[in-house]
C-alpha cells in the first residue's frame, strides 16, 4: 500500500513537474554575481545608481573612444555615433546611421557601451564612466541639453528621435499578436 | 537498313576505332600510376581533407577593418550535398572568438523562474538530446545585393555564402526552462554570450518553448570555437544573429532588451522610410551553385546545381528559368527536404553555346517564393543592409565565362552597406 502511494507521487510529480533534478539551484545573491553586466531593459531595469555628466563624458570619450569613432564622433575606421538629430530617411547612406539618426531607445547606449565597449577592453569602464560617455553623446547627437543629467531616472524617459520610424515586423505581428515594441 | 548492313558498318566502325586508338597518345601520365607503387600514409588520429583541396576556404574580404568582429562566407559552389562541413561553415562574431574550457563552461538561467538554475556541460549533455538539421543564416546574406550597378565579379560565395547547414544535436531549451520552472508573466527571453561582446537579443518565449535548441554538437563532434563552443543556441529558421554562441546566462524576463544589435543593427529599412523591428524569419532563398559567377563552362551536358531553404518551413519547389522570369521549369530535389534546412536542387541541361541567364527561386511550404531584383526594392530600401533575398541571375557569356546576371536598377550608383561586416567597401 505504502508502495503503491510512493508511485503515484512519483508519478504525480513526473506529471506536474517533469524534471530531471539536473543542475544546480542558486541564489538571487549568486545568480547577481554571475550577471557580470546586467541588461538594462528600456524602462530603465538593470540601470546602476550613479550620474551621467557631458563634460566628462568629453574626456573620457577622447581617450578611450576617439580613435575608433572620430575625434567627435564622426566616424572612422569604426561606426559614425553623432548625426543630427533627425531620423533617416530613403536617402540616408547606411554609413551616415548613428545615434541621433536611427538608435532608438536611449537604455540601448547605456547597455551596450558597459556590455562592450571600450572594443578590445570591455568591462574596464566603471557604472559612472559608463553614464559620463551616455550623456556625452546624447547631448553630441541634439537630443538632450549640456546640462541635463543622466541617471537611472533620467535615461529611460529621453526620447530618441528614430523611435517614430521604429515598426513592428509584419510576420513577427501575425506569429506574435501580444508582442508590442517598448 | 537491312541487318546485314547494319552488321558490316558496326564492323567497319569497331575496326575504325581500333585504328584510331593505336594512334592516340594516353591520356594519362606515369605519375596517374605512381601511388600503387609506394605504401600510402599511416594511419592518423584527426584526419585533415587532401592537401589538393587547401584552396576550398571561407571568403574573408580583403576590405575589413578588423577581422575580430565582422563575417566571412562559405564557399558555396566548391560544396556537394546539403551539409557544410565544419572547417568551411560561415562564421560571424563581434569581439572575436573566445577559447572556452568546457570544465569551466557554465549556464545560468534567472530572473523570473521559480528556480535559478546554474548548468554545467555535463548537466546539459545528461538531458534526453535532439538531432536536427537545419540552416543559420546571417541577417546580412545576399548584402551584395544592395550594390548597383551589380559586381561582375560576383561569385555564389559572396552572393549568399553567409549561410551553411549543419546537423545540431543539443537540448531542446523548452527542458531547461521547465527545470527552472517560469513564472507567470514572463514572455521573454534575453541570452547572453561569453565573447568580449557579451551578446544579446531577446527571444519570445514561445518560440524557445517551440524548438529552440541549446546546442553542443555541430555534424556529429564538438560545435568549433566560431560556432559557440562549447554551447549555442539553435533557433531553427530565424536569423543567425539570434542564435547565441558560447552561452553563459539566460534571463527570463516580461520586457525585451531592445540591444544594440536588435535597434541599431538587425533591424530593416524598408522603402516607405519605417524601419522595422524583430525580422527575425528568413525570407526562402536559392542560389545557383553550378555554374555560377566566376565560372568556365564548355557546351555539352551539364547538370545545374543549386542549394534553396527558407525560414518559413519546407521548401517545395525549386524553378529555374533560362529566359529572365517568362517561363519557369521545375528542378528536381534531392531528398530528404527537411523543414528549415538546405535543399539541394538540380536539372539536367544542355548547353549550346549561346549566351543565356539563368535564375532560380524557392517556394517554401507557406506559398512564400523570391522577389526579383526590381520586386525587392519596391519594398525594401536602398539603404537596407538585411534581409536580400532577391533571384540571383547568372549569365553564360558564349565563350563559356559565367558572371553576375543581375540587372542594373536605373543609373544611381549604390553600395554595399555590409550590415554584418562581411564586405566593406572604403570611400
Amino acid at each position: 500500500m505504502v508502495r503503491r502511494l510512493w508511485v503515484f507521487l512519483a508519478l504525480l510529480g513526473l506529471a506536474v513537474g517533469a524534471r530531471y533534478n539536473l543542475g544546480t539551484p542558486i541564489s538571487e545573491e549568486l545568480a547577481a554575481q554571475y550577471d557580470l553586466r546586467p541588461v538594462v531593459l528600456p524602462d530603465g531595469r538593470g540601470l546602476p545608481p550613479g550620474e551621467g555628466r557631458v563634460e566628462e563624458g568629453e574626456k573620457i570619450y577622447a581617450a578611450k573612444c576617439a580613435s575608433c569613432h572620430g575625434a567627435q564622433g564622426e566616424g572612422y575606421p569604426f561606426n559614425r555615433l553623432v548625426a543630427e538629430p533627425f531620423p533617416i530617411t530613403p536617402d540616408t547612406e547606411p554609413v551616415e546611421y548613428a545615434i541621433g539618426n536611427y538608435w532608438q531607445y536611449p537604455t540601448t547606449l547605456y547597455d551596450y557601451i558597459r556590455r562592450a565597449m571600450p572594443f578590445g577592453a570591455p568591462g574596464t569602464l566603471t557604472d559612472e564612466e559608463v553614464y559620463h560617455l551616455v550623456a556625452w553623446l546624447l547631448y553630441m547627437n541634439g537630443i538632450i541639453e549640456a546640462d541635463e543629467p543622466i541617471n537611472q531616472k533620467t535615461l529611460p524617459q529621453v526620447r530618441m528621435p528614430a523611435r517614430e520610424l521604429l515598426h513592428l515586423d509584419p510576420e513577427t505581428k501575425r506569429r506574435f499578436p501580444w508582442l508590442t515594441l517598448p | 537498313m537491312d541487318r546485314r548492313k547494319f552488321f558490316r558498318l558496326l564492323g567497319a566502325g569497331g575496326l575504325l576505332g581500333l585504328l584510331k586508338a593505336r594512334a592516340q597518345t594516353p591520356p594519362w601520365s606515369e605519375e596517374t600510376f605512381a601511388t600503387t607503387r609506394t605504401l600510402g600514409a599511416p594511419l592518423s588520429e584527426y584526419g585533415t581533407r587532401s592537401p589538393f583541396e587547401e584552396g576550398v576556404v571561407r571568403y574573408i574580404s580583403p576590405n575589413l577593418r578588423t577581422r575580430h568582429s565582422g563575417a566571412d562566407f562559405a564557399p558555396l559552389e566548391k560544396l556537394e550535398g546539403v551539409i557544410t562541413p565544419n572547417g568551411l561553415f560561415f562564421e560571424r562574431h563581434h569581439s572575436g572568438v573566445p577559447q572556452v574550457d568546457p570544465a569551466k563552461y557554465r549556464l545560468v538561467i534567472h530572473g523570473m523562474v521559480e528556480r535559478p538554475l546554474v548548468f554545467t556541460l555535463e548537466d546539459l549533455k545528461r538531458f534526453p538530446s535532439v538531432t536536427r538539421t537545419y540552416f543559420i543564416e546571417c541577417a546580412g546574406n545576399g548584402q551584395n545585393g544592395y550594390r548597383n550597378p551589380p559586381d561582375p565579379q560576383l561569385t555564389a560565395t559572396r552572393s549568399r555564402g553567409l549561410a551553411s547547414n549543419a546537423s545540431w544535436t543539443g537540448v531542446p531549451l523548452s527542458l531547461l526552462l521547465k527545470e527552472a520552472g517560469v513564472k507567470p508573466g514572463a514572455r521573454w527571453l534575453i541570452p547572453e554570450g561569453m565573447d568580449a561582446a557579451m551578446y544579446t537579443r531577446s527571444l519570445p518565449l514561445e518560440k524557445a518553448m517551440e524548438d529552440v535548441l541549446v546546442a553542443y554538437a555541430q555534424n556529429g563532434e564538438a560545435l568549433r570555437p566560431e560556432q559557440g563552443y562549447p554551447v549555442r543556441l539553435v533557433v531553427p529558421g530565424w536569423e543567425g544573429s539570434i542564435q547565441v554562441k558560447w552561452l553563459r546566462r539566460i534571463l527570463v524576463t516580461d520586457q525585451p532588451a531592445m540591444a544594440k544589435d536588435e535597434t541599431s543593427e538587425y533591424t530593416d529599412v524598408m522603402a516607405d522610410g519605417k524601419v522595422l523591428a524583430f525580422t527575425w524569419v528568413m525570407d526562402p532563398e536559392s542560389i545557383i551553385t553550378y555554374p555560377s559567377g566566376l565560372q568556365q563552362i564548355k557546351p555539352g551536358f551539364h547538370e545545374i546545381r543549386g542549394l534553396a531553404w527558407s525560414g518559413h518551413g519546407r521548401i517545395t519547389k525549386v524553378e529555374v528559368s533560362f529566359d529572365e522570369g517568362r517561363t519557369w521549369r521545375q528542378a528536381t530535389l534531392e531528398p530528404p527536404v527537411e523543414r528549415y534546412a538546405f535543399v539541394r536542387f538540380k536539372m539536367p541541361w544542355y548547353w549550346d553555346g549561346k549566351e543565356v541567364v539563368l535564375w532560380s527561386r524557392a517556394w517554401d511550404e507557406k506559398g512564400n517564393t523570391q522577389p526579383t531584383r526590381e520586386e525587392f526594392f519596391k519594398k525594401w530600401g536602398k539603404n537596407n543592409r538585411y534581409h536580400y533575398n532577391a533571384i540571383q541571375a547568372w549569365r553564360i557569356l558564349p565563350d563559356g565565362r559565367v558572371v553576375n546576371g543581375d540587372r542594373p536598377l536605373g543609373t544611381q550608383a549604390f553600395g554595399p552597406a555590409g550590415g554584418c561586416g562581411g564586405e566593406v567597401f572604403d570611400g
